[in-house]
């Protein structure tokens, strides 16, 4: 048995090829607008792809495509604490 | 008639404005701001047609400069046909955009494009259901190939000949959860009761104003009493949702929306998340061990081929055809004519040599300039702005500032302009400011001049290093700015990664064509005029009489007043001071004037009369003044432009001039107590 649950709470706590479903953003003004403009709103899936090269940022992969996001942005995006519903950890 | 492109950014916009418009472009800057404005013109069926291309964005936001542009724009000036360019392989977010779009009741056509993708990935877009759901017609294009082009034109034009529809009636053509539609509705209908908004898009105020948008609100000077019924509804409508945030509530119902469309008219090939060819591409270029010695390589390989071998052998190539054939053409032509001496001082020293000086560097700023364009169209740039992201943060700038200060490598200019896809002011001004520092293509000739007469053995050592001097003056200044100009917070670093994509050799030539256009302009008449001036000012004196001796001309008087400042750097002589000054208007022309200064017809003679009025140090303490000093006219006058304020423009020329002035100092005093 394959544990799927990534244990992340927030989108800066996922390890690269694991996948959450965003509850909620917190922030606020520009950065927040920015994010969710950029469809990290809740219910979306995000994978995190990888960490840039000197730890930050970060690569996430949603809606088809890829972002770019500082951690310290990620860990205001709050991620559902159960299991999403599909493979995440098999990467 | 008037059909306005507008898209996300990386849905091949640009493609399709060139595919329609070929040469009949013209670029400005929308009124009032810095965003660049470009019109062409296109004939259909005997009409011509003006193609306006918007920027390209995400969304409607009010917090960029670009999406403010589009909203005005498309709000005052009205174009007959908008037609949208949606990116087919991340339709998702591309529709978001759309959606708020449609809001403005400007007659609409989605144009899908990347079809060609969109089927290679084996996905399969309905695009008669999309337009059944959102009402409006949406067109399958690949703009690259040409695919569909035709037909989007046509189907545009037919629509703009319809009678225009009434924009305050754009509300309610998508459908979303209950409780926003309600609130767009009860905001709509507190806007349609009065009557001086009638004939404006409401449809797109009521959704603003319910997201909170303060531009929207200002926009519409709404009464107190309108205010707070609408502040009531706003109310009820973050009541009725757990995020209870009517922004993200908004943009959620938005997305909620397009997840349900696009479910129903596309039909997915692979897995989500599935790696793609780009994707693979990726796991390689940013893996977290390749990525810093890939980026280098990459550097490496770019300076390599510009300044290396092959750029070398063409730039000889031009030196050879003016410095040598031309220049004994004409020679021997004024010699037959037994035309008076001076002529071929005008001739021969000032237009060919100060031009021709300039035109060798030519093969190597078109190479440095395809270099960067190769980065930009295959997807690269975003990724070193990835990379580097990390270590521009430390300087509080975002890895978006890396791509005006790499450009700057090859021009001030368009790396100034580059610095509008910044949103944060702040970061804007700070990496202007500190752009000028990345040592452009056109200071290469003072180098090259310099070391190969003062640095013989390590020629490349010493040219290289006043890059590296550059970059280190950038991080220091912009450590030193952080503490002083720009306290503050640091901007958010939100970017998209657009898939890895085969530069088009169309858009490549076009690119590299205007460049070398707007450098040939340069040469022609900037240079030119000034090296014909230069020659006079050297050769005249306060009573415009010719002079035997330059040391009595005009310039040599203003040079001896001048060259006592520069006296402590190493280079107190009055041929030196002129050039500075010369430099001002282009940075070649250093070289050009420092050729007619000293009278050199010749390579060989200026480097014997270089060599008796500069030693190794104050020759390297020079170069880094030519380095470090205040950006040309050109450059000076784009700063301007883009810090939208002659104080910021003068602070940037004051700050690197001292900059300059004070490592230039500490260079020779420093160099002369080792060397002696």
């Amino acid at each position: 048995m394959v544990n799927r649950h990534t244990g992340a709470r927030n989108l800066g706590e996922l390890l690269p090829g694991q996948t959450g479903v965003i509850v909620s953003i917190g922030g606020e003004g520009a950065i927040k607008r920015r994010l969710v403009d950029m469809g990290l709103t809740p219910g979306a899936r995000v994978t995190l792809r990888k960490t840039a090269p000197l730890g930050d940022p970060l690569e996430i992969n949603l809606r088809d495509y890829e972002l770019s996001l500082r951690r310290e942005d990620a860990r205001k995006i709050l991620l559902e604490e159960r299991d999403p519903d599909e493979n995440s950890a098999y990467r | 008639m008037k059909i306005a492109l507008t898209g996300n950014p990386n849905s091949g916009k640009t493609t399709l404005f060139n595919l329609y418009t070929g040469s009949n472009q013209y670029v400005g800057n929308w009124a009032g701001v810095t965003v660049e404005k470009k019109e062409g013109s296109v004939k259909y069926k005997g009409e011509s047609i003006t193609l306006v291309d918007l920027p390209g964005i995400y969304s409607l936001s009010p917090y960029s400069m670009e999406e403010i542009v589009t909203r005005r724009v498309l709000i005052e000036e009205r174009p007959d046909v908008l037609i949208d360019i949606l990116d087919g392989t991340n339709i998702e977010r591309n529709l978001y955009l759309a959606l708020q779009l449609m809001e403005l009741g400007v007659p609409m056509i989605l144009a899908v494009n990347m079809m060609d993708e969109v089927r290679q990935k084996g996905d399969r877009l309905d695009c008669a259901e999309l337009s059944r759901q959102l009402g409006v017609q949406v067109i399958p294009i690949t703009a690259k190939k040409g695919e569909n082009t035709k037909e989007l034109l046509e189907a545009a034009a037919a629509l703009a000949r319809n009678p225009a529809r009434d924009p305050s009636r754009s509300v309610g053509k998508v459908a979303y959860d209950r409780a926003t539609e309600q609130a767009i509705l009860d905001v709509y209908v507190i806007l349609w009761e009065i009557p001086g908004l009638r004939g404006l898009p409401l449809g797109f105020y009521a959704a603003k104003l319910l997201e909170g948008d303060k531009k929207a609100g200002e926009a519409l000077n709404l009464d107190k009493e309108t205010a707070g019924r609408i502040e009531r509804v706003v109310a009820a409508y973050e009541a009725s949702s757990p995020y209870g945030d009517r922004e993200t509530m908004l943009a959620d119902a938005r997305y909620k929306s397009i997840t349900a469309m696009v479910e129903k008219a596309m039909v997915k090939a692979g897995a989500e998340g599935g790696l793609s060819l780009s994707d693979k591409i990726d796991l390689v270029i940013t893996n977290r061990i390749l990525a810093l010695p890939i980026f280098l390589l990459i550097m490496f390989f770019m300076f390599a081929l510009t300044f290396g071998p092959v750029g070398s052998f063409l730039s000889g190539g031009i030196d050879f055809i003016l410095g040598d054939m031309l220049t004994r053409w004409v020679t021997g032509l004024l010699s037959s004519a037994a035309a008076p001496g001076w002529t071929h001082g005008l001739l021969v020293d000032a237009i060919i040599g100060g031009v021709g000086g300039v035109l060798t560097f030519l093969p190597q700023i078109l190479i440095l300039f395809t270099c960067l364009s190769v980065l930009e169209d295959s997807g690269y740039m975003a990724r070193a702005a990835f990379i580097m992201d990390r270590l521009l943060h430390k300087i509080g700038l975002t890895g978006k500032s890396f791509i005006p200060m790499l450009m700057g490598f090859g021009c001030t200019t368009p790396a100034v302009m580059a610095a509008r896809t910044m949103e944060n002011d702040r970061d804007r001004k700070m990496t202007i400011m500190i752009t000028p520092f990345m040592s452009c293509g056109a200071k290469l000739p003072v180098y090259a001049l310099f070391a190969s007469i003062f640095f013989t053995e390590h020629e490349g050592a010493a040219v290289f290093s006043m890059y590296i001097i550059g970059m280190v003056t950038a991080v220091v200044s912009g450590l030193f700015l952080r503490g002083t100009l720009f306290r503050g917070t640091v901007a958010p670093f939100v970017m998209e990664l657009p898939p890895y994509r085969l530069p088009s050799p169309g858009a490549l030539l076009r690119h590299v064509w205007e460049k070398a256009k707007g450098f040939l302009i340069k040469a022609g008449t900037i240079i030119f005029s000034m090296s014909v001036l230069t020659w006079l000012l050297q050769n005249l004196d306060w009573s415009l009489q010719l002079v035997l001796d330059n040391r009595d001309s005009i310039f040599a008087s203003v040079g001896r007043g001048l060259a006592p400042i520069f006296a402590p750097l190493g280079f107190g002589n009055w041929q030196a001071a002129v050039s500075i000054l010369a430099g001002l208007i282009a940075k070649e022309t250093v070289v050009s004037s420092m050729l007619v200064l000293y009278g050199a017809g010749s390579g060989e003679a200026l480097a014997s009369a270089l060599a008796a009025a500069f030693d190794p140090v104050s020759a390297f303490s020079f170069m880094v003044f030519c380095l470090l000093y205040m950006p040309c006219i050109s450059a000076f006058v784009s700063i301007k432009r883009e810090m939208n304020s002659w104080r910021w423009a003068i602070l940037t020329a004051a700050f690197t001039t001292a900059v300059a002035y004070i490592i230039s100092l500490v260079v020779y005093q420093g160099g002369r107590l080792i060397f002696g």
